[in-house]
This record gives C-alpha cells, sequence and structure tokens, in this order.
C-alpha cells in the first residue's frame, strides 16, 4: 500500500509570527518554522498503519525552501520517502490552489491511501482534505478521533457535540486525523541519522504539469486586504476590596463582561 | 530562554531539536511535582533511551550516537536545566558505560552494550564507600576469585540510582596494593545479594535516589571483570574527567534555569511604578549572572574539545568543573535574590535550583580535590 501523508510547513506557533507588508501574506520564509503539529497525528496514523501492514509512507509538502525542514521531521519519525514541491510561483496561493497542487502530485504518486491533519495550525481552515478528494475523485473520510485499517477498508470515529458516528471507506480515499487520534512518536537518534538517506524528490510545478497561473495569489479567489497586529495586551482591572463591596464589584465586571 | 548553540554538524543540530522536543513535553513539566514528592524519575529515563539519548558519546555500532564530547555535553546541558535530577542521572549513566566501552574485551563490548547505551536500562556507578570517598585507594569492597566467578563483598555509599538501576559498575579491591588492587565489575541488578540502604535525605536532587549499597557475598561471572585485575583504579580516575565534564555540563543548565527564571521574573515584576529589571541595581545583577554561566559554558566546551581532539584534559576537566559548579552555586543564590520573598518560598523554582546546586560543588570530586588536580597538573608542567 502506498500512503502518502500531506504536511505543511508552518510558522512557529511559540515564535514570532506576522505577515508580509507587501502583499499580506504569511511570512514563512524569515521566521522560525516547523512541522504543523496538528500534522505530526498524520504522520503518526500512517505510520501505525504501516507497521500493521505491508506499507510505505511518503510524506509530501508543498512550500518555500525551509519547508524541506517538514519533510525532514516525517522521515525522521520514520516515514521512507519525501516529496517537495517548490515553485516561486506557488507564493501566496490559496485552499483551492493548494487542493489542485496537492491532487496532481497526489496523482503522480499513485497514492491509495492518502491522510491528512485536521487542519493547519496557520491557516487553520480544514478544507484542503476536502478539496483534494473531490478533485482526485476519491471518498473522504474526514476528522477521525480513533483509525483502523483492515485491508481495504478504513474505518474511523468522528467526535461530533452530541454524538460519535463510525465511517467507513474503501481504498483509495483521503482520510483526516483530529488530534484524538494518537499520540505522534518523537523521532529518535537513530530516526535522525536514518532520515539523511531517505530519498527525497524536489518536484516544480512544470513537473506536475501545471503552469503558474493556476496558482498562487494572482489566482486565489480571496485576497487579505488589511493586516492589522492585534493590540498590545492592556493592563487588566483590578479589584480592591477596600470597604467590603469587592464581592459585588466583582461580580458587576463579571456581568457587565457578559462572562456569566 | 532557548540558548544559541553553536554546534558542528546537521545531525547534532537535528539531535538538538530532537532534545528540547523532549525537555519541554516530557521532562520539564513533571520536574517540580516529582521532586516535591520524592519520586523517582524512570519514566523520564525510559523516553531518553526510546529515543536513542542514553549513550551519546558511544560508537554507534552498539546502540550509541557517536557524538562528540562538545554536542554530547550541550545535550546534556539542556536536560540538565529542564530537570537537574535527570541531567545528573544521564551523566552517571554515561559514565557507567564507560568502562566497558574503554576497557572491555570486544565480546564484552557486543555483549554489554547495546542494553546499556542503546536501550533503556540504567546504570550506576558503585565507586565510593562510607570511609572511601575523596580518597579511593582506602576501598575495602572485596572480590575474591572463586573458580569461575568473583564474590563481592563490601558496602558502597552515596550510590546514583541505588535500587532503581539495572546494572552497577562496580570497584572493588582484588589486592591489597594500594593502587594497583582495584577491579572494576559489571553487576547486574539481579545478583543475588545485593540490598540497599534507605534512600539519603538529601537537600536537593530529592527526585534522584541516592542509597548504600551493600554486596553480601554477590557471585558475578569471572567474564564480567572489565580490563584486567588492578586496572580498576585507573580506569576509575579516567572515568571521573569525563563524569566531571558531565557534572560541569549539568551545572551551567541549572544555572542557565535560574538566570531565565530570574530574568523573566524581574520583567514582570513591578515596584516603585516600575519593572524591577529597568532598575540598574537589577541590571548589574542579571549581566554578572549571565556573564557567569557563559564563561562557565565556554571553560566546558573549551575542556570537551580538547577530549574530543584526544588531547590530554584531566586538568581543564577540573577547572571545568570547578568554574560552572561555583557559577551554578552563585547564579542560582542570586536567582533567589532576584525573586526575594517569592524566591525563599517553593511556589517558584529558585529555591530548589539553589538547593540543587550546592551538590555539584560536593560530587564528582569536591571542588577542593579538583584544585589538587589542576595544583598538581599546574605545578608539574612547570617544574
Amino acid at each position: 500500500m502506498k500512503i502518502v501523508v500531506c504536511a505543511k510547513f508552518v510558522p512557529d506557533a511559540t515564535a514570532d509570527r506576522r505577515f508580509r507588508s507587501e502583499d499580506n501574506t504569511v511570512d514563512r520564509a524569515g521566521v522560525d518554522g516547523l512541522l504543523s503539529e496538528l500534522d505530526e497525528y498524520a504522520v503518526e496514523a500512517a505510520l501505525t498503519v504501516k507497521e500493521n501492514g505491508d506499507a510505505e509512507v511518503t510524506v509530501l509538502t508543498v512550500g518555500p525552501e525551509q519547508a524541506a525542514d517538514a519533510v525532514k521531521k516525517g522521515l525522521q519519525m520514520g516515514a521512507d520517502a519525501g516529496v517537495h514541491v517548490i515553485d516561486d510561483a506557488i507564493h501566496g496561493s490559496d485552499a483551492v490552489a493548494t487542493s489542485l497542487i496537492l491532487a496532481k502530485a497526489l496523482s503522480k504518486l499513485e497514492a491509495d491511501l492518502v491522510v491528512f491533519g485536521m487542519g493547519s495550525t496557520d491557516g487553520g481552515m480544514g478544507v484542503v482534505p476536502a478539496m483534494v478528494a473531490e478533485r482526485l475523485g476519491l471518498p473522504a473520510v474526514t476528522l477521525g478521533s480513533e483509525v483502523t485499517v483492515d485491508g481495504t477498508t478504513v474505518k474511523i470515529r468522528r467526535d461530533g457535540d452530541l454524538a460519535s458516528d463510525t465511517v467507513e471507506g474503501t481504498l483509495p480515499l483521503v482520510l483526516s486525523v483530529s488530534d484524538q487520534a494518537n499520540e505522534p512518536r518523537y523521532p529518535s537518534f537513530k530516526g535522525i541519522m536514518a532520515a539523511k538517506k531517505k530519498p527525497v524528490e524536489t518536484w516544480s510545478l512544470a513537473d506536475l504539469e501545471l503552469s503558474g497561473d493556476q496558482v498562487g495569489q494572482a489566482a486565489a479567489w480571496t485576497e487579505v486586504v488589511e493586516v492589522t497586529a492585534r493590540p498590545p495586551r492592556t493592563a487588566g482591572t483590578i479589584v480592591a476590596d477596600e470597604d467590603g463591596s469587592g464581592a459585588a464589584q466583582l461580580v458587576e465586571f463579571l456581568s457587565t463582561n457578559k462572562f456569566l | 530562554m532557548a540558548v544559541d548553540r553553536l554546534l558542528p554538524t546537521e545531525e547534532s543540530t537535528d539531535l538538538l531539536d530532537l532534545v528540547r522536543d523532549l525537555c519541554e513535553h516530557e521532562l520539564a513539566p513533571y520536574a517540580a511535582k516529582a521532586e516535591e514528592s520524592e519520586a523517582f524519575p524512570r519514566e523520564a529515563f525510559r523516553t531518553l533511551g526510546k529515543a536513542g539519548l542514553l549513550g551519546l558519546p558511544y560508537p554507534e555500532q552498539y546502540g550509541g550516537a557517536d557524538q562528540p564530547y562538545e554536542v554530547y555535553l550541550q545535550m546534556l546541558e539542556e536536560i540538565a536545566a529542564a530537570w537537574m535530577s535527570v541531567g545528573v542521572g544521564l551523566s552517571v549513566h554515561t559514565m557507567t558505560s564507560y568502562a566497558v566501552a574503554t576497557r572491555g574485551t570486544e565480546e564484552q563490548r557486543a555483549r554489554f552494550l547495546p542494553d546499556m547505551i542503546g536501550g533503556e536500562l540504567l546504570g550506576a556507578y558503585a565507586l565510593s564507600e562510607p570511609q572511601a570517598g575523596s580518597d579511593i585507594s582506602s576501598m575495602t569492597t572485596k572480590a575474591v576469585r572463586d573458580g569461575d566467578e568473583y564474590v563481592l563483598t563490601g558496602t558502597k555509599s552515596w550510590i546514583t540510582h541505588g535500587s532503581h538501576a539495572d546494572f552497577y559498575t562496580t570497584f572493588a579491591r582484588t589486592s591489597a596494593d594500594p593502587k594497583h588492587g582495584i577491579s572494576a565489575f559489571h553487576v547486574p541488578a539481579t545478583s543475588a545479594g545485593l540490598s540497599f540502604g534507605a534512600p539519603e535525605r538529601k537537600m536537593g536532587l530529592t527526585g534522584s535516589t541516592t542509597t548504600l549499597v551493600n554486596f553480601d557475598q554477590v557471585r558475578v561471572p569471572a567474564d564480567h571483570l572489565i580490563g584486567a585485575e588492578g586496572d580498576g583504579m585507573r580506569i576509575a580516575l579516567s572515568a571521573l574527567d569525563s563524569g566531571r565534564l558531565g557534572i560541569a555540563a549539568c551545572a551551567v543548565g541549572l544555572a542557565q534555569a535560574a538566570l531565565d527564571c530570574a530574568a523573566s521574573y524581574a520583567l514582570e515584576r513591578k515596584q516603585f511604578g516600575h519593572a524591577i529589571a529597568d532598575f540598574q541595581g537589577m541590571q548589574f545583577l542579571l549581566a554578572d549572572m549571565a556573564a557567569a554561566v557563559e564563561s562557565a559554558r565556554a571553560t566546558y566546551l573549551q575542556a570537551a574539545r580538547r577530549r574530543d581532539l584526544g588531547r590530554s584534559f584531566t586538568q581543564q576537566a577540573a577547572i571545568a568543573k570547578l568554574v560552572c559548579t561555583d557559577a551554578a552555586m552563585k547564579v542560582t543564590t542570586d536567582a533567589v535574590q532576584v525573586l526575594g520573598g517569592y524566591g525563599y518560598t517553593r511556589d517558584f523554582p529558585a529555591e530548589r535550583y539553589m538547593r540543587e546546586a550546592k551538590v555539584t560543588q560536593i560530587f564528582e570530586g569536591t571542588n577542593q580535590i579538583q584544585r589538587l588536580v589542576i595544583s598538581r597538573d599546574l605545578l608539574r608542567s612547570v617544574r
């Protein structure tokens, strides 16, 4: 079975994150980045399937040069190969264009099982798995919080607010997993060393028979017209209980701000 | 604050990422509670073992990571900054494998090392005795050859990981010769006749268990002798040179943690309408702490690079141990000062750092012994 994990390189949420002033896109080049933590669950899900059967796991990413780190992390965790789609024309692509690039790459890879995380930690839209499935004409079982693969049958449990449902599909299909699906493994020293020897291919848009005008900022269906930095946090309100009215003031504050 | 490290290779940079990830998610969140409740962090060592971090400086063919000391010590520093008991434990464990790795026969290395450094086993180093601390030559634990076995009898003290370890790298007397009468043995924890004293009630490193280890007619196969009979003193002293570098790195990690704690507190704490970090008196205190940490780090790295190049490093290791642990004592004490009254409470980690720092001036050779080593080397070279 050929499993492909679609993984995204995102700015580190614990470090400085910003938008580029010239085009209002997320600055991916000048900041610390990493494999999206939500995609680690997808890598783990793929590796678990591999451990329980015969499969090869490829990590696929679309992004600038630094995005190679996302592939590397996947390989260190235990994936077998990597593909990095990189092209200057991709900069500024929206979810629709991203799904086009991924779908082309997945067709080329002849994936049996495509695994996504539940969303990216930067864009956070969570729509790409469904878009890719649509483009490929494959069933999509998404947001699995428990995944079992038995032969060609993939069964997931989706946990909703009111109920959990079990959804089943047959390979080939597109799967996305939630952050409840598993406990992503850490790489090990052996994994780090082995990753250096694993094959990583670099593909351009031309390799996917796509042209620059099909993707990128100009082709995006939406545009970020303005970016305003979040104002710095203001000092909190301190309720001093000097005359015994502290409790009343506290209740007043909470109810005025609709916390009660 | 993440320390901006200069590492020699891409793989060591990746290794640092892994170590930091583990420190942040698997060690730091559990340290304070485990130290408070004196719970031995066995699981933390398993986690390090799974990640392949229990044998960083040893050959890859035996399950190690083949990293130079320059890299191993910086990983150790990171781990000690997150949790000192685990950092010290890793340093001790690394030293326990030293005898087999450097003086063992090829057969012993192939048999013992994969589990010691490439698995999840934890080691202890049984050298000190109640009456033989700094003066190793007054050791009385005996190993007597009996057919295909050695029979070990005696008591070891201050044994880190006592009762939790899977093996004890043990030094015992095989003859009365003060310098050439000591031998090294690999003693599995399952050996009959091994027993342990109650855990010492220590001032700090309370998560790390320290006990007496009693050897009551403990029999080990003769092929568990490491090196030749009588090689023990040389092995122990040579392992100590490397062990001292480990403790030096742990001390710097501890000092860095205290500095980070103090600096972030100073930015938050307001007095007289200002963050106390705005006052020059506080800035100078923090600056001195930062200078102590940075210069201590440079000192152990210099010794490590000498070791990695195959140059002598006994004197440099002793200097590093002295400088780094004295720096840790000073910086952690100053961190308590920066936090003021809060620093004196157990609600903040500064007081724990200060308690943990004290022992680094004592174990792996007291700082007075380090001065002996340094002056002996110095005067020998001048004469």
